[in-house]
């Protein structure tokens, strides 16, 4: 059984003159130790699905359907008591902006201190000894020194390796981290990103990774989902999407990275812009900008087709295995 | 070589902490002492534009390379040096004479969120630089003038009578850039004018500033911190740390042979999409504050090469063998 496993989830925001839909019939799977990449422009819900496993999108947003199993238990359905227990504690989060993260008027210390005294039953030295523990695997220099200091002591990098220091503190199965490293330069996004992967790794968290940036998620995970306008489109292995996307939004977004394209040249660009979740086209929400659409695309959502290890919710490709298939049945 | 459209040299800014007098003086050991303290923005540089070239400026925030761009636009004054454009010294100008360089040189900021009036309509955002630099024109070539930029950039006449707040972050970028081409400018300088923006738009408005360059004959001074962006777009590149540039190369020698340790751990570090387990080139620690700069080489403190020599002097740019110009002393003596 899958550690996570999340099916046809809806999330809709309840708004004046209706409800607006964020996610439609998400579903995907995590396991043990497992590294997952979430993909997608802003307002394609990548967000959105990760605050909703632990429930935590706020009013007027609301879980409208579907489950989401943790060890086999809907934390859909759970209570408030219920989730807390899970939170932080099972299930950790990063966010993108760390001074946002972190309480400004508490030391270091005391805010870990806090997250470990909420969970569990021990003395607050035994809780300082762990906090001092996991902020020395999360390298910091001199981690005695950061528990009695303010998070705007430190620099950007290091106060996301506190927030990584404070999601290991009670042994997570999974940290979400929602951009961890977009406010970031790129050498100490590319040392973050390593502490995350080697952590994971060692302590076998899964990770679910929420990014926009396809070499980030390249380099990190194993399997990746492409959201599109509050849908996943595309999703399977990383390196089978990355080399061979299948859906056509997939292909423009790796093509239009200015290191796919010659130096000088136009790049690649996919036209207009994602839609607002207040005009969602109809069909296959992609279609407007597709350069394969056809009329089939303007009815309805494409249902998922495989190809290789990759499932894809597209027309153009589901035609194409279509050919495929016949073409060797003819030859046999 | 023909003479430089903009040449910087000797380019320093500091920005005072320290506050008013009384603010500085404080009472130790029984005597009053005056403490002066100022963040080094830019030490030192020396850069030259050539016409029709795009000169992309990176570093990693806190480098300096905004500054570059404010004072070479004249938003800020430097501390020291000077900046000619064509031959011309403009840092000094009297604001009346300044005024036909600020129509040669304009400006595409990173957030087109704030950069927008939001307040005026569209039209009157591009009116507005055409009317104050050409007060000649009659309101027929205005409006001519409007609709041209409009259809280059790509946006639709009707956008006029809206307001800036009812587009989206790439939409609005487009208007930036349509405000910064209404005046037929020669040279832009770009402060991250992509950075802001999704994958997919990022690609759009980067095509819009190459296709514009070729068919206006621009110039561009481009600050990104972004590599790939700088391989795919700049002519040349100059790696900045610490308010000093350390590399500056044609972007194909750059990229294919960094010469600079800093500009070896930077290329190291941008996420391929090729590799599954990248070898980063790790760095010591982080960047010191430019208020207390450290002696010598400002990044020996990071550096796996320094030496004492690095510690002590200061490494000035010198051309190698390649063409590329360096600031390091390992370099010159061989050493990488």
């Amino acid at each position: 059984m899958a550690l996570l496993e999340v099916k046809d989830l809806d999330v809709r925001f309840a708004v004046r003159g209706g409800d607006l839909t964020a996610l439609r019939g998400i579903s995907f799977s995590l396991d043990k130790g497992e590294r997952l990449g979430l993909v997608g422009e802003s307002g394609a819900g990548k967000s959105v699905a990760a605050f909703s496993i632990l429930n935590l999108i706020a009013k007027p947003g609301y879980i409208a359907g579907g489950q989401i199993l943790f060890e086999g238990r809907d934390l859909a359905a759970m209570s408030e008591r219920e989730l807390r227990r899970i939170r932080g504690n099972r299930i950790a989060m990063i966010f993108q902006d760390p001074m946002m993260t972190l309480n400004p008027v508490l030391t270091i210390g005391t805010q870990m201190v806090e997250a470990l005294l909420a969970h569990r039953k021990i003395s607050k030295k035994e809780a300082r000894a762990i906090a001092l523990d996991r902020l020395q695997k999360v390298q910091i220099p001199s981690p005695e020194k950061r528990l009695d200091q303010y998070p705007h002591e430190l620099s950007g990098g290091m106060r996301q390796r506190v927030i990584i220091a404070i999601a290991l503190l009670l042994d997570p199965e999974i940290i979400i981290a929602d951009e961890p490293t977009t406010a970031l330069d790129v050498t100490i996004q590319a040392e973050i990103m390593d502490l995350l992967l080697n952590l994971c790794e060692q302590e076998n968290v899964a990770l679910m990774l929420i990014t926009h940036d396809l070499g980030v998620v390249s380099q990190v995970t194993q399997r990746m989902l492409v959201m599109y306008s509050g849908r996943i489109i595309e999703q399977g292995p990383t390196r089978e999407i990355i080399n061979d996307a299948q859906h056509p939004y997939t292909q423009g977004l790796i093509n239009a990275l200015p290191q796919m394209g010659e130096p000088g040249e136009r790049l690649f660009q996919i036209p207009g812009s994602m839609p607002s979740l207040k005009n969602v086209p109809s069909g296959c929400p992609f279609h407007p900008r597709c350069n394969f659409a056809t009329e089939q695309c303007k009815q309805a959502m494409p249902e998922y087709v495989r190809s290789g290890n990759v499932n894809v919710a597209c027309y153009e490709v589901a035609n194409l295995i279509e050919q495929e298939k016949r073409m060797q049945e003819a030859e046999s | 070589m023909t003479s430089p459209l903009v040449s910087i040299s000797g380019l320093e800014k500091r920005f005072d902490l320290s506050g008013s007098l009384l603010e500085q003086i404080t009472f130790e050991g029984g005597r009053f002492r005056r403490k002066q303290e100022a963040v080094h923005a830019i030490n030192g540089v020396d850069l030259e534009v050539q016409k029709g070239e795009a000169l992309c400026v990176v570093g990693e925030s806190g480098c300096g390379k905004s500054t570059v761009a404010r004072t070479v636009m004249g938003l800020l004054s430097p501390s020291a040096g000077e900046i000619h454009y064509d031959g011309q010294r403009i840092d000094n100008l009297e604001r009346k004479d300044s005024l036909p360089y600020r129509r040669k040189m304009q400006m595409i900021f990173q957030n087109p969120y704030a950069s927008l009036n939001p307040r005026m309509t569209i039209q009157q955002t591009l009116e507005e630089p055409i009317r104050f630099h050409h007060p000649d024109w009659s309101p027929v070539q205005v409006r001519d003038k409007i609709h041209e930029v409009m259809h280059s950039v790509g946006i639709d006449q009707d956008w006029g009578n809206r307001f800036g707040h009812e587009f989206s972050g790439g939409q609005r970028q487009r208007i930036a850039i349509a405000r910064a081409l209404a005046v037929d400018p020669e040279f832009i300088v770009a402060d991250e004018p992509i950075s802001a923006l999704d994958v997919s738009i990022q690609a759009q408005v980067l095509n819009l500033l190459m296709d514009a360059q070729e068919s206006r004959g621009l110039t561009y001074l481009f600050i990104t911190h972004d590599l790939a962006v700088v391989e795919h777009f700049g002519t040349r590149v100059a790696v900045m740390y610490l308010g000093r540039v350390c590399e500056l190369a044609d972007t194909k020698t750059l990229f294919s042979a960094p010469r600079h340790p800093y500009t070896q751990a930077l290329l190291s570090a941008i996420p391929k999409l090729e590799d599954d387990r990248p070898n980063h080139i790790r760095l010591k620690g982080e960047v010191p504050t430019p208020v207390n700069l450290p002696s010598g080489c400002v990044f020996h403190g990071r550096c796996p090469y320094a030496n004492e020599r690095c510690r002590q002097e200061i490494p000035q740019l010198i051309t190698t063998d390649g063409g590329t110009q360096v600031a390091c002393h390992a370099v010159e003596e061989g050493r990488l």
